[in-house]
């Protein structure tokens, strides 16, 4: 046994040599291709999310630039995209050295985000260090404004918790002052970075605006039995039902308000309300379920966008993050087309230029999207936008919703 | 000789961040990891041949009492406090627990992993009202990784000095057989207590030096429970009760799990698993010991 420690520290060393080699290569020749790069969750936890969402929309802008010859540069010529991607395996640890494989080995000229405000914070500091500009999507933070000045080149487009809380907040305030709901509020948050945010959001908003949150209960991830929460937001006389959820817990939630005859006048989830196969979920009759996001669905840009995501991805996209998904890598288009790929004039052009997207023009704000839809509804089978109230495309909220 | 090629050896490593890529160091940064983190766990487990899946819980610790604690205190207070923490939460744990064996003590500590983020959840929503944390330590890639490698020396120089030792030959006589090693007089509980303990505090230290590089924590992200299976799986790959096979699966798993997510994104967890069954049905003692048995048969065959 002793022999064998000395050769299978030099085996060993033999084998790290042979498969660093083996997966460091040289990197490729740079042709006149751009070479974009991304590390997303193909596995495990982030998977769906970054399923439904990100790697989508990555796909389809990729297909969509090549298929029209490329991307532009500021010379008039064209250059197609080359795509470098990892699977980060929805650990933080392995999403770090993928941006750094991305950025010292394989030298990409741009690198796209991945999914999640805790792998996006995560690779913050290096995209700073490397220079690369970050246009943070499914990136929900109060904190963007901090950041901003911390990482000089990060970009936050999907607002915060509290903006979100507010939004809500804003609908059920018109509705009580209109006669249609009472006064009390039941609400229920999941156990995750997200709902805690949303809730704690939610909270001193509800008190101004003089709502009483007759229930407030926090469940933990993964809780797949709502008959007691919902029992209970049922028989506290609330009007309001509000829920801060990820999918599992919106779909479960939504199985068990239809078999209990669980009917309040605003029923309202968090993510996976907005996605296309919500109204399969909900037995078709999600008629009047609010949920946080929506898109202008009636907008030309958004039903062209609709319709090409849904003939090559194969399904339509959410409709929350998915088009600021879309509309950040258009913007990330026309900044190279106005400015090329040097990332410090790049990131300028991103903070100070004004960009035509599926989701209007974008102008951004202190590095961050702040023109954005809190509230949506499913109305006649599309996802509508309705707060907020004042901003164009939005539509009139349905209150009562209809019985299950 | 082997300690002097193994001290040559270290001082390579120390001096490798200066010839490789940012890229380059962050390999280095996971394999040193992993070795520590299947090193630190074969500390107890190796021997004793129990299979402990709380890795993750006791790593997941070390990285968040470096998230609540990074803005009070100089980082390397902050280092020992982790320690100190996993040390007691391992005394704790394994007073009450290391009397249970077999599949039981493996669930049992799966569930250490879940309790543990479970709490901390619980604690996080309704007390302090927030859940994710923020670790803006100024701690370069280059100074995690030093650090790493001097807690994986560190885990083998103890690991080598256990094994010449009482406790090591103690740990290796529980791993056989319980009843035989309570009536040869060995002190059974302490001596499981004290490897236990020692491993608690070298996987929370390694989750402690880790964090800086994660920036934001919460406890899904520190608690991945892929982390305790990777362990265990490089670990029993290269052999728990040897003192090099740690290292020698964790390094190639480590590598191979690199390839394979950037050619077959989505295959990996299949890949996982199939390793598992392989070394539990054809390697259960790991490679070392099998290199060793093929040896064996064919100095017999020529004999």
């Amino acid at each position: 046994m002793t022999n064998f420690s000395r050769r299978a520290a030099l085996r060993a060393i033999a084998l790290w040599t042979a498969a660093s080699t083996l997966i460091g290569g040289p990197a490729l020749a740079e042709g006149d291709k751009v070479r974009i790069g991304y590390a997303v969750a193909r596995t495990g936890a982030n998977a769906t999310g970054a399923g439904i969402t990100t790697i989508p929309n990555y796909e389809l802008w990729v297909k969509t630039v090549n298929a029209a010859g490329g991307l532009k540069m500021p010379d008039g010529s064209q250059r197609m995209i080359e795509v470098v991607e990892y699977d980060n395996r929805s650990s933080n640890e392995d999403l770090v050295r993928s941006i750094e494989r991305l950025a010292s080995q394989d030298k990409v000229d741009l690198i796209l985000p991945p999914w999640g405000t805790g792998p996006n914070l995560a690779v913050a500091p290096l995209f700073d260090r490397f220079g690369y500009p970050q246009l943070a999507v499914t990136a929900v933070t109060d904190k963007a404004p901090d950041f901003v000045k911390r990482w000089k080149r990060s970009f936050w487009l999907l607002g915060g918790g509290h903006d979100y809380a507010e939004g809500l907040v804003d609908v059920l305030k018109a509705a009580r002052d209109a006669g249609t709901i009472n006064n009390k509020i039941a609400a229920v948050s999941v156990a995750d970075g997200f709902g805690i945010d949303l809730i704690s959001g939610a909270r001193p908003a509800f008190k101004q605006a003089g709502f009483d949150l007759v229930y407030d209960k926090s469940y933990p991830l993964g809780t797949s039995d709502f008959s007691a929460i919902l029992s209970e937001a049922k028989a506290s006389g609330a009007d309001s039902f509000v829920a801060f959820s990820y999918p599992p817990g919106s779909f479960g939630m939504t199985k068990t308000a239809q078999s209990m005859g669980f009917n309040p006048k605003v029923f309202y989830l968090s993510v996976g309300g907005a996605f296309p196969i919500y109204p399969g979920i909900a037995d078709g009759k999600a008629e009047g379920v609010m949920a946080i996001g929506g898109v202008n669905a009636d907008s030309p840009a958004m039903q062209e966008y609709f319709a090409r995501h849904t003939k090559e991805i194969g399904n339509p996209p959410d409709s929350w993050a998915s088009a600021i998904t879309y509309a950040s890598l258009q913007m990330l288009e026309q900044a190279v087309a106005r400015v090329g790929l040097d990332h410090e004039a790049l990131a300028n052009e991103l903070s100070t230029g004004s960009f035509d997207t599926v989701i209007g023009t974008v102008k951004l704000e202190d590095n961050q999207l702040r023109d954005l839809w809190w509230v949506g509804q499913w109305q006649g089978g599309a996802f509508r936008a309705i707060d907020p109230a004042d901003k164009p495309g939005a539509s009139a909220p349905i209150i009562p919703k209809p019985a299950w | 000789m082997k300690i002097a090629l193994s001290l040559a050896a270290l001082v390579a490593l120390a001096l490798a961040p200066f010839g490789v890529s940012d890229y380059g160091l962050g390999l280095l940064i996971g394999a040193v990891t992993y070795v520590t983190l299947a090193s630190g766990w074969a500390v107890f487990s190796g021997h004793t041949r129990y299979v402990s899946l709380a890795t993750v819980a006791f790593y997941g610790t070390g990285a968040y009492t470096v998230a609540v604690l990074n803005e009070a205190m100089p980082y390397w207070l902050v280092l020992i406090v982790a320690g100190l923490i996993g040390a007691a939460i391992a005394l704790v744990v394994g007073l009450s627990t290391l009397r249970l064996a077999g599949v039981y003590f493996v669930i049992f500590t799966f569930g250490l992993s879940e309790l543990v983020r479970q709490l901390i959840t619980w604690y996080e929503v309704n007390v302090t009202g927030t859940l994710g944390r923020y670790i803006f330590l100024d701690v370069s890639a280059r100074e995690i990784y030093w650090q790493m490698l001097a807690l994986g020396a560190a885990t083998i120089a103890l690991t080598a000095w256990i094994q010449r030792h009482r406790l090591g030959l103690a740990l290796r006589v529980i791993g056989d057989d319980e009843v035989v090693a309570a009536h040869s007089g060995i002190p059974l509980a302490r001596t499981k207590l004290t490897a236990f303990v020692l491993s608690a505090t070298i996987l929370t230290l390694a989750g402690a030096i880790a964090s800086p590089r994660w920036v934001y924590v919460e406890p899904s992200i520190v608690f991945n429970p892929t982390v305790s299976f990777l362990t265990v799986i490089m670990a029993l790959l290269g052999g728990a009760n040897r003192l090099w096979g740690p290292v020698l699966g964790a390094v190639p798993l480590f590598l191979a799990f690199e390839w394979l997510s950037a050619r077959f994104p989505d295959t990996y967890p299949i890949f996982l698993g199939l390793l598992f069954i392989l070394v539990v049905f054809a390697l259960p003692d790991g490679i070392l010991a099998g290199l060793e048995r093929l040896k064996t048969r064919k100095t017999e065959d020529r004999a």
